[in-house]
């Protein structure tokens, strides 16, 4: 899939296309895609804290309780071991869980079911059962909030072997993506960057695409290649647009799925450009752009004319909110790391 | 008021929602007939297709309701939790509870303004914070949850101490050892197992039961009726009673973890789970501080001599948001929460303190006086907090020198000096 797909096929037929595309929120646009995993499927089972009456807390699935009931959008007591263990019973029974964590930093009460249950059942029962469940993880700084409300716990899901780890990036994505999450038989983990819930992007609800949400190029480029997901996309398309108006053309691509890896596009685009800058709001240490700099490196070693730049968050805990702007990767961070690469 | 249910009556999960008053239990609002109105008026509204109205059947209480102080501020001896009651003592407790209820309020009003980032309310459970923190002793440890602006007062955290958090500028704004009062615990359910250690080692260090009451010590931990269902809090308690820790595990049951209601979390009353871990467990009136103060004091005792752990499940409400970022309204009805503005902690306090001539009006006006100056100074202070420097993000991740952070910090003030030259040229 190395096609550029900067948005919803706009080039479809005009009218037909026009009819079907909505200016919607990230946030209205997954709370759709639940909808319509639901009607499609009667076995989809919406479950988390405050997730029924209240429809979360970031109202992702506000509404869902109303009509589809108590039994299907439900209302848990609050453990995260809980959610993710009982939806591990409810898969084996059939069932198409899609678990809500209210926030990254409550995720790690769950993570031992995770990595020991979720990830592991269908290879050690060697196939007898699948693990259809999806595990919504609100994640990423940038919104003021206090402690354990900011992070970007992605890497340790990615090192997680029998566990696809995916994230959106806008609300094109966020509708197809978590449908395709919901329908596959294997675990998956799906990061939605909080911070961009609210803002607004065209969707195309009518045409399905066929293929899964793999790399794509969300700009095209010449120079260096900047390679970024979820909350860090606005940032990477931003850094393109300054970086062109001092005349440097810069591709930039998004993962959206982050384990397995999509790497032929991320390859084809270095072989093109032979610079790299790869961000995420993670702590750099054995981050995804960490991963991802060193297979750029194994495999397109020689279209290299410059060392892979990372733009991460710093190695620290995610600081205090009124100190976060200096930690994010930013427009400013993205274009240092772009002159570090072209002066290389 | 007429219409009102009484307190104290019928227990919610158990018994029958009409009946009467057994004898040992504690006088109820009205001291009238004991018949549950309020269980009544929730089944009258078919309460078994909505949340809301079950969430208004919690306020009905336990027969076992401990309670000294009623809502209409009348005082009955309790036999198994004696308790001096002076009038130096309630007038201690009447200011703790006003000035804590007006920080707490201008804690919102200064997030509404945009001073703040968030605040957690703690409108409602001044009673429940304020009786257990004052039954600590100095010697003590308390491990709170992040609602606890009231205990943070009685172990002398200044309010300005609690500004941090909430504005952003840190993540613990006081020093938890000098102050013998634990950082806030965000994740849910985290510090019960960590007050359960903390309570193992003065139980090593041989500070339980000497018979000393200046030196043996204890631990509190505080939690909500939400973190009951997190595995932390259970394991909290396997482990302090496996090692016979001194701790009281302090439940202030609310009655709603943000929106799900008191029945997502549990089929029995709270405090009749300690009986499955083999401690004992009560459940006081958490609008009275009276009750609060003396229970805990006596559950505090109890771990100090050796006969710990305990646990206490503080009847009480959330009469605010769970914080500032949440719309109550979605979830409950103000049915429910004017229903317990009758069961307000404060005055019956107030009408006590006045009905007994104990306190006159200059009395009350001082205390009213001192809250307003208390609300400017926090507000003063909040609005004038710096932003740290960027120091900050890279300072006590590790207590060794640890190159790779020093190099990142270096790297990012190299960085930032790029921009300084870029602005000077």
């Amino acid at each position: 899939m190395t096609e550029t797909q900067a948005q919803p096929a706009q080039q479809q037929t005009a009218e037909g296309a026009a009819e079907t595309l909505q200016n919607l929120t990230l946030a209205k646009s997954l709370n759709n895609g639940l909808r319509a995993a639901m009607e499609a499927d009667p076995k989809v089972l919406v479950m988390g804290e405050d997730v029924g009456k209240l429809g979360g807390v970031f109202r992702i699935t506000d509404g869902l309780q109303k009509d589809f009931g108590e039994h299907r959008v439900m209302d848990t007591p609050l453990a995260e071991s809980g959610i993710i263990g009982a939806a591990v019973g409810l898969a084996m029974r059939g069932y198409r869980p899609v678990c809500e964590i209210q926030f990254d930093g409550f995720v790690f009460p769950g993570f031992d079911q995770i990595i020991s249950q979720v990830a592991k059942i269908t290879y050690r029962s060697q196939g007898a059962w699948s693990m259809p469940l999806t595990v919504r993880i609100p994640y990423g700084g940038g919104i003021g909030a206090v402690e354990h409300h900011a992070e970007s716990p992605e890497a340790f899901f990615c090192h997680i072997a029998g566990i696809k780890v995916v994230a959106c990036s806008n609300a094109h994505d966020a509708y197809w993506m978590i449908q395709q999450a919901i329908a596959s038989n294997d675990p998956v983990i799906f990061f939605e960057p909080k911070r961009r819930y609210w803002e607004k992007s065209k969707v195309d609800t009518a045409n399905k695409p066929d293929t899964t949400f793999s790399t794509v190029v969300r700009r095209p480029g010449d120079q260096v290649t900047l390679i970024g997901y979820g909350a860090t996309m606005p940032v990477a398309l931003a850094a393109a647009d300054a970086a062109a108006a001092e005349g440097i053309s810069a591709e930039v691509l998004d993962l959206r799925t982050l384990s397995p890896l999509d790497l032929d596009p991320v390859l084809e685009s270095v072989r093109h450009t032979g610079r790299a800058v790869v961000i995420t709001e993670a702590p750099r240490e054995g981050s995804l752009a960490s991963e991802v700099a060193a297979r750029i490196s194994e495999e397109a070693f020689h279209s290299l004319a410059a060392p892979v730049q990372r733009v991460t968050g710093f190695d620290t805990p995610y600081p205090p909110s009124k100190l976060e702007e200096e930690y994010l990767p930013d427009l400013d961070k993205v274009l240092f790391a772009v002159d570090r690469a072209l002066s290389y | 008021m007429a219409a009102d249910p009484p307190v104290g009556q019928a227990p919610a999960e158990t018994a029958p929602t009409v009946g009467p008053r057994p004898p040992d239990a504690a006088p109820g609002a009205d001291g009238a007939d004991g018949v549950d109105v309020g269980a009544q008026a929730a089944a009258d509204r078919n309460p078994a297709d909505e949340h809301m109205a079950r969430g208004l059947r919690a306020t009905s209480n336990s027969p076992d309701l401990i309670q000294l102080l009623s809502p209409e501020g009348v005082f009955t001896p309790h036999p198994d939790f004696p308790l001096e009651v002076t009038a130096d003592l309630l007038k201690g407790l009447y200011r703790d509870l006003v000035l804590v209820r007006r920080f707490d309020r201008e804690g919102n009003a200064l997030q509404r303004q945009g001073q703040l980032s968030i605040w957690v309310p703690l409108l409602g459970q001044e009673a429940a914070q304020i009786g257990s923190g004052r039954a600590l002793r100095p010697q003590d440890f308390a491990f709170p949850s992040y609602r606890e602006h009231g205990v943070a007062w009685c172990r002398g955290v200044d309010p300005t101490e609690l500004l941090g958090i909430f504005r952003g500028t840190d993540h613990s704004g006081w020093d938890p050892v000098a102050a013998r009062f634990h950082d806030y615990t965000i994740v849910i359910g985290n510090q019960a197992l960590n007050g359960a250690g903390y309570a193992m080692g003065q139980a090593f260090d041989g500070k339980v039961g000497s018979g000393d009451p200046d030196t043996d010590e204890a631990t509190i931990v505080y939690f909500g009726d939400g973190g009951t269902a997190q595995g932390d809090i259970h394991e909290g308690m396997v482990f302090a009673a496996a090692f016979d820790a001194p701790v009281v595990f302090y439940c202030q049951n609310n009655q709603w973890a943000i929106s799900e209601p008191i029945e997502k979390m549990t089929r029995v009353p709270l405090y009749k789970r300690a009986a499955g871990y083999g401690m004992p467990g009560f459940r006081v009136d958490g609008n009275d501080v009276l009750a609060c103060l003396a229970v805990t004091r006596w559950a505090l005792d109890e771990c100090r001599s050796g006969n710990g752990p305990v646990m206490i499940e503080a009847f009480t409400y959330r009469m605010d948001a769970h914080t500032t970022s949440d719309d109550p309204t979605r979830y409950r009805l103000a049915d429910e929460t004017e229903h317990w503005k009758l069961l307000d902690p404060i005055e019956r306090v107030r009408a006590y303190l006045a009905r007994e001539g104990l306190a006159d009006k200059e009395f009350f006006d001082f205390v009213q006086a001192e809250a307003d100056q208390l609300a400017d100074r926090f507000r003063t202070f909040a609005v004038a907090m710096p932003v740290p420097t960027h120091e900050r993000i890279f300072a006590n991740v590790y207590t060794d020198p640890n190159p790779q952070v020093q190099r990142q910090q270096q790297e990012f003030d190299e960085y930032l000096a790029g921009f300084d030259s870029e602005a000077g040229q």
